[in-house]
């Protein structure tokens, strides 16, 4: 059996945590809203301003559902995977890179043109050297992400896992992330795509 | 178990795995200078598909009058080479597409609005899957140069937790000026043939091709060719830099270690390593230290970038394919373009097709995002 301890949506420029609200900025748009959900959590990574906004959110939501926890200290870090999952793998910033190229394009700037870049920079972040996937789906396919988190947990390919969406195209994006493991904590829900689906649909409904 | 029943791979070398493993033996490379007036002033090195050949080729199948992309055309030609050659069936439901790929359409940004549907990664997966009557959602995997690798793997579980029989495990990425500048932006291209391994490598050259390699339960699916199982397979994260490798090569190594341990064969019992060898310093010192570091110094290596360049999300299929054929051939495929050893650790670079029994093979690749991933591939006496 595998639990779910925490879970984080970013959406609608509100941020929660295990459904509790812990950040509101109706106002902005979506670059700027990203930088004060950054100031407002009070993290101090200066890397996240070298960042596209794809791995902004992503870094954010894992910010957001990790809160301090050190997850390479409750597991091997080679234990911890990250699958994530989009609709629009890096299009916004390929769309940005290829504008650049009509002056001098930009590494900085091209390196972000791939969707797996946000896992490398929560990883780096995290210090998490286990299993990476990026998938890329039409819709969050949660039957799909579900199924394969739990295989990579019960086949012990990983011992936890970050799973989820996050995806950005100009002013639409979303991000959902949970931490899926062996540990059972307070609060935690088992680990199937009936609470998966609930955890994200309450969110929804909230909203 | 998880078998290889049926392959191929589309390249300027050839428009199926055993040509482009007979050109391999003879030494022959896709790579050579090209001008693009639009791109620049400066010629360079790529491995590309000529178009009319490639009109030509694809006017030989029966893709009908939908307005197919080049890339998908890449496709096309690669899943209908392989699904010639088994009796897998596309409109079964146990069978499901999988697509690796890290830009499939991005030529449509070069002329047209982000906001065309083509240009997400789905669109071309679910055309191909639609064209071959699939009733089941294709997947795609995107995850910079390791898809390919990750994409066998997801077919590999997939099947082993029972919810398909088989997979059509396609992939290709197109040299586009989007790609080339980038790359040429990271000074990261070397202006000569590259040289993987080797003590005067200076960068890597891009390549563009297809792959389709289809997976089955059942190796009775196979054809003319043996079936060849996929033993194992890890992924792992550097989790140090997202566009330069580890230092140490530990993180590659210990998803080579975890591949081991899961296929129960040991290090002694490789016949070969199928390396990523960009020819880039960086990435071509960390394998060499991730080699090392699994007791792999003696297991003949090779590099097919000389010849295909770096095909990018189709390369750990391309590679992954012609690993396949060479377990069948009992060959191992030279590294063009190594002379001298350039690496800080010892590692046998391969130089010339070495014909031995071979049982095993270990195939690898490492992109940025920091990512690695490890297949043990086997022969099947089934």
């Amino acid at each position: 059996m595998n639990y779910i301890t925490s879970w984080c949506r970013i959406r609608q420029n509100v941020v929660t945590a295990n459904g509790q609200t812990v950040f509101e900025d109706p106002a902005s748009a979506l670059s700027g809203f990203l930088v004060n959900a950054y100031r407002h959590l009070q993290i101090d990574y200066p890397k996240f301003y070298k960042m596209d906004r794809l791995c902004q959110l992503g870094f954010l939501a894992a910010e957001v559902l990790l809160q301090g926890r050190i997850l390479k200290e409750e597991y091997p870090p080679e234990a911890v995977a990250v699958v994530l999952a989009n609709r629009h793998s890096s299009l916004d910033t390929d769309a940005r890179y290829q504008e650049s190229m009509n002056g001098i394009p930009s590494p900085a700037l091209f390196v972000y043109t791939l969707p797996n870049i946000v896992i490398g920079e929560i990883c780096i972040r995290h210090q998490l050297k286990g299993e990476n996937t990026f998938f890329v789906s039409e819709q969050y396919d949660i039957a799909f992400l579900n199924d394969y988190t739990g295989q990579l947990l019960e086949q012990g390919a990983a011992r936890a896992v970050i799973s989820g969406w996050a995806d950005v195209f100009q002013e639409q994006y979303e991000a959902f992330l949970y931490l899926a493991g062996q540990k059972q904590t307070p609060g935690s829900v088992i680990h199937n795509r009936q609470n998966v689906s609930a955890l994200y649909g309450i969110v929804d409904a909230g909203s | 178990m998880v078998f290889i029943v049926s392959d191929s791979v589309v390249s300027p070398l050839g428009f199926n795995t055993p040509r482009n493993f007979a050109a391999l033996l003879r030494g022959q490379s896709g790579v050579r200078q090209h001008l693009r007036a639009a791109w620049s002033e400066t010629p360079f090195q790529a491995s590309m598909l000529d178009d009319q050949a490639l009109a030509e080729r694809f006017l030989t199948g029966s893709f009908g009058d939908e307005a197919w992309t080049r890339f998908e055309k890449l496709l096309l030609l690669s899943v209908a080479d392989a699904l010639s050659q088994t009796t897998v069936r596309t409109d079964d439901p146990d069978t499901v597409f999988i697509l690796s790929t890290t830009k499939g359409n991005i030529a449509l940004l070069e002329n047209g609005a982000p906001s065309n549907p083509g240009l997400l990664l789905n669109s071309p997966a679910r055309k191909v899957a639609a064209f071959f009557k699939s009733p089941n959602t294709p997947l795609v995997v995107s995850h910079a140069c390791v898809s390919g690798v990750a994409a066998l793997l997801l077919g590999k579980r997939l099947l082993e937790n029972g919810r398909y029989r088989n997979a059509v495990v396609m992939g290709a990425d197109e040299v586009t000026r989007f790609v080339w500048s980038g790359f040429q932006s990271f000074q990261a291209l070397s202006d000569e043939p590259c040289r993987p391994f080797d003590s005067r490598r200076k960068g890597l050259n891009l390549g563009e091709g297809a792959a389709a390699a289809v997976l089955s339960l059942e190796p009775q699916r196979a054809g003319q060719r043996a079936p060849v199982r996929i033993l194992a397979g890890a992924l792992s994260n550097d989790a140090n830099h997202i566009s330069g490798p580890s230092r140490s090569g530990a993180e590659l190594s210990e998803a080579v270690n975890r591949a081991f341990a899961q296929s129960g064969v040991r290090a002694g019992d490789i016949g070969f390593i199928s390396a990523h060898g960009t020819a880039t310093p960086y990435n071509d010192e960390m394998e060499a230290k991730a080699f090392d570091l699994s007791g792999l110094n003696d297991v003949p290596l090779n590099s097919l970038k000389g010849f295909f360049g770096h095909t990018l999300g189709a390369a750990g299929l391309i590679e992954s394919v012609l690993s396949a054929q060479s377990l069948r051939e009992n060959t191992v495929l030279s590294t063009m373009g190594f002379e001298a050893l350039g690496v800080s650790r010892p590692v046998t670079v391969c130089t010339q097709p070495l014909r031995q029994p071979l049982e095993f093979c270990l195939k690898t690749a490492s992109g940025f995002g920091g990512c690695n991933g490890a297949l043990v591939l086997g022969k099947s006496y089934t």
